[in-house]
């Protein structure tokens, strides 16, 4: 089975290293993976489902750790979903240099894979800064007008922030050592490493302020926007479905864990940052007039339900998180496609210039609808019962941090329902000629329709895969001993 | 001298006697190609020998010279990177007329130079190694005539390294008059025996490490880097910002490092101030740049200043993360001058970023070279920048250079800005296509350079391990 893990690894490096690959044996690759990860066991009682362990730089104690839990079976399950659709968005899209283009996102996509899955702590920031430089491409030579401006902020912003993450890693490997004797990057070995509560918590800043850059939790959100309205379609797509993605996951599996005390100590302040980020972004996302930048910011406020749930440290909203990672994945992403498909079509995305667009394409106005309201979170679809699980959870641990979230809510259905308005409905602007979905186009967006409709329906299996990790990752709070109330 | 003093100073004959047999070849037969190829013969036969004597403990020689792991890892880098060197430099002089197989000749003096520093322990032999590589770089920074640059360049360097090696001297004298002694391993004794360092001698390292800041162009002394790197021939530059800038700093980890941390507090706040601001001039000054040799240079400045945290770690660790630095250094700066120089033209160096533009659409082999070379400066991880980055950090923190390590942390950050900005005009697509034609050798050594970066990045313990 490790050889499995290794195996997926090694076989996209052959692919990504043959650029030329068409378009269509890469999306073939990926769909095998995910029919992979389906079958997979993950219900047994084991800690990791696959485990796969090598030493790469031993002098330093560093490893080759591998491991997948429900957590990142879930998290690697979207990751590939969202690749495929990533390649079948960017079929007519991307004209120029489609090679070099689908290097890119593969590298991307293993980047990613490798930090759902890395159990050492070098290997993950590896990885973690693996991702940036394709991503970085595919925003600079791809994207939009602006396009050099975002793609210099993004890495910036992410690399630097990174950076701060490494020193906080060789921190943590220093006083593991120094204190057990056994230098090593490994993740279990250094968990429960005992130090100063002042040292723990500078330690757990440096992860934060990569986590929450990655995010992005407000006030660390500038680049977003930025590097969302200008990457490519499916770049959008993979940022917002992915990488922000690989900051809830960080904090979850590394800046809790690592350091309990500080994480309980730094809930509240977590907290109040994820409800600022829920109705800044909410804010911003009504006050735009692009498109895509509105989307872009709805990112920042769902991404604060995410922090806010994390930080309230019991099983609900826990659970409610990482269907709010899964849920706003699908259907953000759905939202970058269908601003992606519009502006194809009419080479805007300004808002302005759009409207009165349902009697054209009434199947992509159906889309849109969905999925906006998938956004400000419809019983039935997954975004409410994530949305309604970390509010329960919230409301668990503060009755003043749970009302004031639950405005984000408000604010969701103001800004969801102007999309559809302004883009669908409304006067229309000029005589627009435009096709509806075309085949392709259906069914990319099907997929997704389906995924979020199964999610929001029968969420427990979902559940059921990542209640472990959760249970143990919240429990953190119990064992340190003394929280807040 | 024992037989097995010679057996040991093989490699450093080998290099001092191709000059000489290269001039003889002259008289008979003046063909660039003989002499191309007799040099990298030698710099073969050179880098060969040195692993027969891959010496279980240390050799001393006299007291002048010591051939130790430490010193045989040097010249291997020496002369490896002496052999791409050798390599770019035909590539680069096939597109130029006159007497060119003299070039060759003054570039094994060069070389000699440098080895010897590596392998000096002695006051004697740091200033022959060093005269004998400054000359010889004089030479060759103004080897092409018919260049104004080239000759200005080489003028500026004339002054300012004079003036470097009168600060030396100069130190070298204090230091002398101090300890009585000028062999480095008596003086390491007499520093560590813990007593106050009095005020002449501490003039005097002050004055020895000017001269070497000078070398190693750090701020405040490196006023004269920019130029000279923009006018050098590209071949050369590349010479100067690895061998030349690697051996003086293998010396001065020499020197500075024996005493394994026993600085006195002066000489550690100093070279702080000194590393860190040239951490951030470097860098800052880079970001403008429009012309890339001194992008490079000013980036060279920021390296030495990483590098100068090894200096003050002083453990073990951080003389072999200094090595390895230096070996992942010179092969990211080959690589970009390598792609600048198979780029030139006759009358000027490609050194303009808008002569990078478009690159990757129609030179894929070197744009993929120059890309990995500079994110490998920049230190991002899967190229071998990464890795002597990760190592130099963790030599630093283990010996609690926090501050250190934190603004090399900053720097990097600012550092990719520059870099990518070169990478970013390389993928800007234009009409213009330039086709270039690679001598085969020349193309295998930019693959190798690629593949080595990538390979460090990847398994540094290939290096690293024994």
């Amino acid at each position: 089975m490790s050889g499995g893990v290794i195996s997926w690894i090694a076989g996209r490096r052959n692919t990504m290293l043959a650029r030329l690959v068409s378009l269509f044996t890469v999306a073939a690759s990926l769909v095998v993976v995910i029919l992979f990860c389906f079958r997979q066991d993950f219900h047994s009682g084991k800690e990791w489902i696959i485990e796969y362990s090598a030493s790469w730089i031993p002098e330093y104690g560093i490893g080759m750790h591998l491991a997948l839990d429900g957590l990142s079976l879930l998290m690697l399950i979207l990751t590939f979903l969202i690749g495929v659709l990533a390649i079948l968005v960017s079929w007519n899209e991307i004209g120029e240099n489609i090679g070099f283009f689908h290097f890119n996102i593969l590298w991307i996509l293993s980047g990613i894979t490798g930090v759902f899955l890395s159990m050492d702590l070098f290997l993950f920031y590896f990885f973690w800064e693996m991702m940036l430089i394709p991503m970085y491409f595919l925003i600079g030579i791809w994207g939009h007008e602006n396009r050099i401006y975002a793609s210099y902020k993004f890495f910036i912003f992410t690399q630097a922030s990174g950076l701060l993450m490494f020193l906080a890693i060789l921190g943590l490997y220093l006083v593991h050592g120094s204190s057990s004797g056994t230098y090593t990057f490994d993740y279990q070995q250094l968990l429960g490493t005992t130090m100063s509560p002042p040292l723990e918590f500078l330690l757990m800043t440096g992860f934060l302020v990569a986590f929450l850059v990655k995010l992005p939790a407000f006030p660390f959100h500038s680049w977003l926007p930025d590097a969302h309205t200008e990457a490519p379609t499916a770049g959008s797509l993979i940022l917002a479905a992915l990488m922000l993605k690989t900051g809830a996951y960080g904090i979850l599996r590394f800046a809790v864990p690592l350091f309990p005390h500080a994480s309980v100590s730094f809930a509240p302040a977590g907290m109040v940052l994820g409800i600022a980020g829920i109705l800044y972004g909410a804010k911003l996302a009504f006050a735009q007039t692009d498109l895509k930048r509105l989307v872009a910011y709805t990112s920042v406020s769902h991404m604060g339900f995410v922090l806010t749930g994390i930080y309230a440290f019991n099983e609900l909203a826990g659970q409610g998180v990482v269907m709010q990672m899964i849920a706003h994945g699908i259907s953000t992403g759905a939202l970058f496609i269908l601003v992606g498909q519009l502006y194809e079509r009419l080479h805007t995305h300004d808002l302005n210039r759009m409207g009165g667009l349902w009697e054209k394409m009434p199947a992509m106005g159906a889309m849109g609808l969905l999925f906006s309201m998938a956004s400000l979170g419809l019983p039935g679809l997954a975004n409410f019962i994530a949305e309604f699980l970390t509010l329960a959870g919230i409301f668990k641990s503060s009755i003043l941090f749970a009302s004031l979230a639950s405005l984000g809510l408000v604010a969701a259905t103001l800004y969801s329902l102007r999309i559809v308005q302004k883009v669908f409905f409304g006067r229309k602007t000029s005589a627009i000629t435009a096709r509806d979905l075309t085949v392709r186009e259906s069914l990319v967006l099907g997929i997704m329709v389906i995924a979020i409709v199964f999610a929001g329906l029968f969420p427990q299996p979902i559940l059921d895969t990542t209640k472990q990790v959760i249970v143990k990752t919240i429990h953190v709070k119990e064992q340190t001993g003394y929280g807040y109330h | 001298m024992a037989t097995t003093d010679f057996l040991f100073l093989f490699p450093i004959m080998v290099i001092a006697g191709a000059p000489v047999m290269m001039m003889l070849i002259i008289v008979l037969v003046r063909n660039l190609k003989v002499i191309y190829t007799s040099s990298l013969v030698m710099l073969g036969i050179a880098l060969l020998s040195l692993f027969t004597i891959v010496p279980q403990t240390t050799h001393q020689i006299g007291s002048l010279l010591i051939i130790d792991r430490y010193g045989i890892m040097f010249l291997g880098i020496i002369f490896f990177t002496s052999m791409l060197v050798t390599v770019l430099s035909y590539e680069y002089l096939c597109k130029h007329y006159g007497e060119r197989e003299e070039y060759f000749i003054i570039l094994f003096v060069a070389v000699l130079g440098a080895s010897i520093l590596v392998i000096a322990n002695h006051f004697v032999t740091f200033f022959l190694g060093l005269e004998t590589l400054s000359i010889s770089l004089y030479v060759l920074i103004a080897y092409l005539r018919s260049r104004d640059q080239c000759i200005e360049a080489g003028v500026k360097f004339l002054v300012i390294a004079s003036l470097a090696t009168a600060f030396l001297l100069f130190g070298m004298g204090l230091i002398y008059a101090g300890t009585g002694t000028m062999s480095f391993l008596d003086m390491a004794q007499s520093m560590a025996k813990g007593k106050p360092l009095s005020v002449l001698l501490l003039a005097g390292y002050g004055l020895i490490f000017t001269g070497v800041g000078f070398k190693l162009a750090l701020v405040p002394f490196h006023m004269w880097a920019p130029d000279v790197y923009q006018g050098a021939p590209a071949p050369v530059t590349a010479f100067i910002a690895t061998i030349s800038k690697g051996a003086v700093l293998a010396l001065a980890l020499r020197l500075f490092a024996n005493h394994q941390g026993h600085h006195p507090d002066t000489i550690r706040i100093v070279i702080s101030g000194i590393s860190i601001l040239s951490m951030f001039t470097g860098n800052l000054l880079a970001l403008g740049q429009t012309s890339v040799k001194r992008l490079l240079a000013y980036s060279s400045i920021a390296h030495l200043g990483y590098l100068l945290i090894t200096l003050l770690a002083g453990t073990n660790e951080g003389i072999e993360a200094a090595i390895f630095y230096i070996l992942v250094y010179s092969l990211n700066t080959i690589g970009a001058f390598g792609a600048i120089s198979v780029l030139s033209e006759q009358i000027r160096d490609a050194d303009n970023i808008t002569d990078f533009e478009g690159l990757f659409w129609h030179n894929p082999l070197i744009a993929i070279l120059l890309t990995l070379s500079f994110l490998s400066l920049a230190g991002i991880p899967l190229t071998a920048g990464f890795m002597s980055k990760f190592y130099l950090v963790l030599a630093g923190v283990r010996s609690g250079l926090w501050l250190l390590a934190f603004s090399l942390i900053i720097n990097s950050a600012i550092s990719l800005y520059y870099y990518l900005r070169v990478i970013k005009t390389m993928f800007t697509p234009t009409d213009t296509v330039k086709a270039i034609r690679l001598t085969p050798l020349t193309g295998m050594v930019l693959i190798v350079i690629t593949f080595s970066i990538l390979l460090l990045g990847i398994f540094p313990s290939i290096v690293t391990g024994p």
